[in-house]
């Protein structure tokens, strides 16, 4: 897929030149060029499928670059570790690559302004089901917390209300959904989805009743909030841009830790005997789940580095419940965030934020383990 | 011309500056780079994710390093 799309849309070559002439002259004269939409949809179909036929030919691959070409002995402890590695990590690279090109052309749709706008003046309870739901698919990164965070409570976003977005927009995302669901089928991956939006409607509305307004560090609220102005009227070509930029930016960030992530994983595949992790993670270990939250939560990872070692831990006999609590409370809680929170959040309500949500990630954890 | 770049000094924020410098450079702009890492500044431009870059007190790009080309075209 990688070769197909790049002629495209990478800042040279002559195939781009229709694309600025699109970018420069607006949907209408996009509409009249028709062969260049051909083009598009000619190139995207015969990317979608040379990315099908890898996908589908992972297996017998890794397989046979194992036992036949490393020549290593079926059934042994390195033979499985090395058969892993070399079936997931071009599975989930590929995932990844695509699903992100994917978000990327929805996230060109929504705005931080956008959602602010929707947002601003909402009532507590539905403004917190809301604010998790654009946590989905509004652009965030961690390291824009802050303004985003101003932004929020200096325009009449309540202080629950944006709580309920901070929590759901690290946690919920398209790279955790997709994994998820590549590795371990659409019932957990919609497992997680439901319960991460539930855990980021029940802390954002927590907060909110504690009327925390006063912990919130005493200059956020007098900062003047000005207007940027910037509306960006884009049209397909530069969407399908976007896509790319965030395939450019997001997989070239994270595709070394998803390799050293499914490196251990490997590792443990091959070498920690099965149920192993059964009597310490598993279900009738109560202390397993709180345990999990507090290893999780100083921890930093993004879904991607994170995954493979959460199959790793499944795979040997550890409670879902216990994995999934584990997982959440690296992503969504980390000890860089309370740093920068810090600038804008009185101790007391980072303490309390970090406690709340923590508690619903342990819930989530029992909950699973009980019905699992 | 008055280039302003916000962001409270993460690495893209640097990315952003020398991409900017570049351009304004390549066109043969007079111009003059300020880096405004304060926080309140940052805010009363109504930007909520940084870098972003300002021309002339209007926000032009924001939560992103575009390229030196695209940059030029915002600058010209």
């Amino acid at each position: 897929m990688n070769s197909q799309l790049q002629p495209h849309v990478a800042a040279t070559g002559p195939a781009v030149e229709t694309l600025k002439q699109g970018l420069a002259v607006g949907p209408i004269a996009v509409a009249a060029s028709k062969p260049g939409w051909r083009k598009y949809l000619l190139w995207g179909f015969a990317g979608l499928m040379v990315w099908w036929l890898i996908y589908r030919n992972l297996a017998p691959f890794a397989a046979w670059f194992t036992y036949s070409l490393c020549g290593l002995v079926k059934g042994s402890h390195l033979g499985a570790a090395v058969e892993f590695f070399m079936f997931e990590s071009p599975k989930v690279l590929l995932l990844l690559t695509l699903i992100v090109f994917g978000v990327g052309i929805v996230r060109s749709f929504f705005t931080p302004e956008r959602t602010r706008r929707i947002l601003s003046g909402r009532r507590e309870s539905v403004g917190n089901v809301l604010a998790a739901l654009l946590g989905i698919v509004t652009p965030f990164c961690s390291c824009s917390a802050v303004p985003l965070f101003i932004g929020f409570v200096t325009t009449g976003v309540p202080l629950g209300v944006t709580f309920s977005f901070l929590v759901s927009a690290p946690m919920v995302n398209e790279v955790a959904l997709v994994l998820l669901f590549g590795l371990f089928g659409w019932k957990v991956a919609g497992l997680y989805l439901i319960t991460g939006l539930i855990i980021a409607i029940f802390s954002g509305w927590v907060i909110g009743r504690l009327r925390m307004e006063k912990h919130v560090e005493d200059w956020v609220y007098a900062t003047k909030t000005g207007e940027a102005g910037l509306e960006e009227k884009l049209d397909w070509p530069a969407r399908i841009r976007a896509g790319w930029d965030s395939v450019k930016d997001i997989v070239g960030r994270v595709w070394f830790y998803v390799l050293i992530g499914i490196a251990v994983g490997a590792g443990i595949h091959g070498y920690v005997p099965e149920n192993f992790m059964a009597s310490i993670m598993g279900k009738n270990a109560w202390w397993s789940v709180p345990l999990a939250v507090l290893l999780g939560v100083p921890m930093y990872s993004n879904a991607a580095g994170i995954i493979p070692i959460v199959q790793a831990l499944l795979g040997k006999g550890a409670a879902l419940g216990t994995v999934l609590a584990f997982m959440m409370s690296v992503i969504a809680l980390s000890l860089p965030e309370a740093i920068i929170l810090r600038k804008v959040l009185k101790p007391r309500l980072i303490a309390t934020f970090f406690g709340v949500v923590a508690l619903g990630i342990m819930l989530v954890g029992y909950l699973f383990n009980w019905i699992m | 011309m008055k280039l302003q770049i916000l962001g409270t000094g993460c690495a893209k924020c640097n990315a952003l500056t020398q991409a900017t410098e570049q351009a304004a450079k390549a066109l043969g702009l007079p111009y003059e780079l300020e880096k405004v890492t304060d926080l309140k500044k940052i805010m009363s431009f109504g930007v909520m994710m940084t870098p972003a870059l300002v021309v002339d007190g209007k926000v032009k790009v924001s939560g992103k390093v575009p390229s030196v080309d695209d940059i030029k075209k915002l600058l010209a």
